[in-house]
């Protein structure tokens, strides 16, 4: 019993980390279309800005809002910059690679390959002992706070003037312009939101998953996991897609570690096979 | 030959070209000669996805699967079963291209986004049998000591420039089989989904079908590219087939120019030297190539025959 | 029109033809040209650098010069992938006509360029791949491999967990691929020989992040757990270990590269008490070693560890081997041999010497991470000399039975 409610909390927490990146990718890919192979990097640039700000400041709320601030920043800038004109598929890859290319090797010139890390607030470190259950306090937070996300998201969404802009903008660009939506900024205003949800992913990770170089294309091909199980363009596609891609991950290792390899893509190639939009996919 | 594509500067440089890759070798240092062969490699893998992505439309990172696969059957079956040479490329061609077939049943329905995210998944599938399945494929370790290849007949294969010249030779076949499929009625409606697959469909067309056969015959030339690798390296890895590899083929058609067959072939040569070339010179080559797929898609996003064709129009005195 | 296709190709070319050297064939009184490969890109590339600094730092002591020759230094990036490897080896000897290559991290590539290097005759220093094969049952001529073997460290450790830590239940977890099995391989076997039982062998996918799912299941009757990760891996796990509550109950031990030098200043004390083994530690208390430690640090503004170590010590086997060749380092076949047959005293890690089969036999470093000076460091704790890479056992026995993998040794019910 023990085991199972720590694999479940396990795998939800994992599932956390998984949601604020799929949010971020679900956003971009899902609603914009965009096909970011850079959106890894965001993360892993997100965990090293974050790093830096902590190791000028001692200030982990300092750390996560600086760090994901920052590579919102960057995401908008190529967007505006960059991306913007393309609307194959083709052009963006090649063009996001070339960036995340860039911005590993920025990544390896400015803080070197070694793994780093910063501690979570005291307050946040130690475990909670409850029977025979040990659990990392830490991760609940993560738990709680991406549920916070996505509540906000949510609310943002549906119910701010300006999460109608946003999905105006992406069901018909040209009467959105129509009507005064300012288009190009509601684009690039989504795109840095993406880009921020990313980074914010990475730092808030940094306490157990450490801020080191690779970490850009490991965890990309989860990311796109995610969205593709839970479909594009959806949040709750993204929440529901994280959870259930975190348990099925953690169980699959636990259970049947022979194909603990498989565990997150074979789910993923049978979902598509049946159900190509996802769980809640909108197209 | 009829110019279908009207350009005589296009079947020039190509003229120039041919003459330049049967008659260097002689004269090219040892180190040359075997990246010109690993150019051609993947010229082979990159045109084989263009049928794919070029000319289908369908953009998939889970290339690198077939071109892998073939590797390690060879590898396999050469090690471990001392098959001979045509028996390892028999083993090697069919399944892959096996495997294509029963892949493509998963994906011939999807397009676009989705099609690029299932072919990813079933790529990562595949690394991950060769990752695991250690009895068979050696995990990580990957296998080594494949042996040169022999023909039966006194043509020595393990030479570099006699391999090379096999291996231009295979290029060449596979360059005129694929350029004649593109050209065949069954390509052209290749290029008409690509364009519109409702409009297809609509006139009467079995669009499923087509992407099918069109997944399987890039996944079996794909696999002939593999083949190749497997005897140039003399060992096989899972580093062959990871998500990374399917990139670069990813990359090798756009940068080339999908849809014409040449572009990706100039593409993978053009990336392979690159990446040898500048990384003799600085260690920051990533952030340079980098720099190069940005500036490509911002000056010639049609890649490289774009930049061929805006050269020779530019030079045109008309 | 056509001269342009003409032009840009032949511009192609001729860059080419430019980068080729002018002789490639190596005159007596020219350059020592030495070929180092190793990642410098992707995620091992700061364990790759950390390797060519070591290598430099060596190289800066000696002058650049041996002999009266100059050393001529060439690096070359393999990406972390073996065909990577092989094409820029071939550069380094086809092109650059190095006279000796040195580098090399991953397993993988260690087997793949030996029929490479075999069939060009040229001596290659493995100064850190591990694979204990490649001085057990697939030796390759031209390969001298002035590191360790994966299991080489573990062999005493079992002994030391048995008898001096009382342990008698061991679970271990690592890494699911052949550095793992070998390491881990290598500890069960002495373990279980001195009485002790191995309990649960875990194994984990490499590239895992969140090790959650495996500390959970850890048998909680373990007297103690012994351990296989390095870079990320040994960030995440060592810190995750805590996390869950399992360092106040099960004490941690590991394989050397789970509490190396590379990750060991950003753990925080969650990593003090960890007992680990190999054949190195920055904080071995010899006059040779502080002072490589120290230009170390401040060549590369970083700790040292095994990583630097190695190809320092490969730098300096070559130097010497050429020294006693009084600077022919042409004749390769008589260079291949006074690499073989080199002895060192004095290297950072303790006195080297190589064993029939090729391999070091070198001091084994007991080592518990402690903090001393604020920071965190692998003090050592024991040393055992002159270990082989065969333990106490007879060579020729020991290939006769098969090499570590994931099922051998198996469980005993």
């Amino acid at each position: 019993m023990e085991f199972f409610i720590v694999q479940t909390l396990s795998g939800i927490s994992f599932g956390a980390i998984l949601f604020l990146l799929a949010s971020g990718l679900s956003l971009i890919f899902g609603v914009m279309n965009i096909v970011n192979i850079s959106h890894g990097s965001y993360y892993m640039l997100g965990g090293y800005i974050g790093l830096s700000i902590f190791w000028k400041t001692e200030n982990f709320a300092l750390a996560i809002l600086g760090g994901a601030l920052a590579i919102a920043g960057i995401g908008i800038v190529m967007q505006r910059f960059f991306l913007r004109r393309y609307f194959e598929h083709f052009p963006q890859v090649l063009m996001t690679m070339g960036f995340a290319l860039i911005f590993r090797d920025l990544a390896l010139l400015i803080w070197g390959g070694d793994p780093h890390s910063f501690p979570a607030p005291a307050f946040l470190q130690g475990s909670i002992q409850a029977g025979g259950i040990i659990f990392p306090v830490y991760r609940l937070f993560v738990i709680s706070l991406s549920i916070a996300v996505a509540i906000g998201l949510w609310v943002f969404n549906e119910k701010t003037s300006l999460g109608a802009k946003l999905r105006a903008t992406v069901d018909d660009n040209e009467m959105a312009k129509g009507i005064g939506i300012n288009v190009p900024m509601v684009s690039a205003f989504m795109f840095g939101l993406g880009a921020f949800l990313a980074a914010f992913g990475g730092v808030i990770a940094a306490p157990f998953f450490g801020v080191y170089a690779g970490a850009d294309f490991e965890i990309l091909p989860l990311a796109f996991v995610v969205v593709i199980v839970g479909g594009m363009g959806s949040l709750k596609g993204a929440a529901v897609g994280s959870i259930l891609v975190g348990l099925m991950d953690n169980f699959g290792k636990a259970l049947v570690p022979d194909l603990s390899y498989f565990t997150l893509f074979l789910p993923m190639a049978i979902i598509l096979a049946i159900k190509p939009t996802g769980l809640f996919g909108r197209k | 030959m009829r110019l279908i594509t009207g350009s005589k500067f296009k079947i020039g440089g190509m003229i120039v070209a041919f003459f330049l890759l049967m008659m260097l070798p002689p004269i090219l240092p040892s180190y040359w000669l075997t990246i010109l062969t690993q150019m051609l490699i993947f010229g082979i893998l990159a045109m084989s996805l263009d049928v794919l992505m070029g000319y289908t439309g369908l953009p998939s990172f889970g290339h690198a699967g077939f071109f892998g696969t073939s590797a390690y059957v060879v590898a396999i079956l050469s090690t471990r079963y001392q098959v001979g040479f045509l028996g390892c490329v028999f083993g090697g061609f069919l399944l892959s291209t096996a495997i294509a077939f029963l892949f493509g049943l998963l994906v011939a329905h999807s397009g676009g986004v989705y099609f690029l995210m299932i072919t990813l998944a079933l790529g990562m599938v595949i690394w991950g049998l060769a990752f695991r399945w250690v009895t068979m494929t050696g995990g990580d370790n990957g296998i080594a000591g494949i042996p040169k290849p022999e023909l039966g007949i006194p043509i020595p294969l393990e030479d570099p420039m006699v391999f090379y010249y096999f291996v231009l030779s295979v290029f060449l076949v596979v360059l005129i089989l694929l350029y004649l499929f593109t050209r065949s009625p069954f390509g052209l409606s290749l290029r008409g989904i690509r364009d519109s697959e409702s409009r297809m469909r609509i006139l009467g067309y079995n669009t499923w079908l087509h992407k099918y056969l069109s997944y399987v015959v890039a996944g079996a030339f794909g696999a002939i590219s593999g083949i190749l690798w497997a005897y140039y390296n003399g060992f096989v890895s899972p580093m062959d087939l990871d998500l990374t590899a399917s990139f670069e083929a990813f990359l090798m058609v756009i940068l080339g120019g999908p849809g014409t067959l040449i572009g990706p072939a100039l593409g993978a040569g053009m990336i392979v030297f690159l990446k040898n070339f500048i990384s003799a010179y600085t260690h920051r080559w990533l952030l340079i190539l980098g720099a190069i797929y940005i500036l490509a898609i911002l000056y010639v996003p049609g890649g490289i025959m774009e930049l061929g064709k805006r050269l020779v129009k530019g030079g045109d005195k008309e | 029109m056509k001269k342009l296709f003409l032009v840009s190709f032949i511009g192609m070319l001729v860059i080419g033809i430019a980068a080729m050297p002018t002789s490639v064939l190596a005159q007596e009184k020219g350059p020592i040209k030495i070929g180092f490969f190793a990642p410098l890109t992707g995620h091992a590339a700061q364990t790759g650098k950390d390797m060519l600094s070591g290598l430099q730092v060596y190289l800066k002591e000696q002058g650049s010069q041996v002999t009266g020759r100059k050393i001529e230094l060439i690096s070359e990036d393999t990406e972390a992938k073996p065909a990577v490897a092989l094409t820029k080896v071939r550069k380094l000897v086809e092109k650059d006509g190095v006279h000796v290559l040195i580098g090399g991290l991953m397993a993988s590539t260690g087997y793949a360029l030996m029929p490479y290097v075999d069939s060009k005759k040229i001596p290659a220093i493995y100064a850190i791949m591990a694979s204990d094969d490649l001085t057990q049952r697939h030796r390759g001529k031209w390969m001298v491999r002035t590191g360790w073997t994966s299991s080489q460290p573990s062999h005493p450790f079992g002994e030391y967990a048995y008898k001096e830590l009382g342990y008698r239940k061991v679970a271990t977890i690592g890494y699911d691929y052949a550095f793992g099995w070998e390491v881990i391989g290598g500890f069960q076997r002495t373990f279980e020989e001195a009485g002790g039982k191995i309990i649960q062998k875990l194994w984990t996918p490499v590239g895992t992040m969140d090790y959650g799912p495996y500390l959970g299941q850890i048998n909680k009757e373990a007297d103690a757990v012994f351990a296989l990760f390095f870079g990320a891996g040994a960030l995440q796990f060592v810190k995750q270990y805590k996390d869950y509550g399992l360092k106040d109950k099960i004490p941690l031990t590991g394989g050397g590269t789970t509490t190396d030098e590379h990750v060991l200043p950003s753990m925080g004390d969650e990593a003090i008490g960890v007992m680990t083994t190999l054949h190195y530690s920055a904080a071995i208390d010899t006059p040779v070693n502080q002072k490589f430690a120290q230009a170390f640090r401040k060549f590369a503004g970083k700790s040292a560890s095994y990583y630097g170590e190695g190809p320092y010590t490969g730098g300096k086997w070559i130097i010497e081997a050429i020294k006693a060749l009084k600077g022919k380092a042409e004749d390769r076949e008589k260079f291949l041999s006074a690499l073989k047959n080199l002895k060192i005293a004095d290297a950072p890690r303790g006195p080297i010497e190589l064993d029939s089969f090729g391999n070091p036999v070198q001091n084994i470093y007991i080592r518990k991470v402690g903090k001393v000076g604020g920071e965190l460091q692998n003090t050592v704790i024991k040393v055992y000399p002159k270990v082989s890479q065969f333990w106490k056992y007879n060579p020729d026995e020991y290939i006769k039975q098969p090499l570590y993998t994931r099922d051998y040794p198996p469980l005993k019910p």
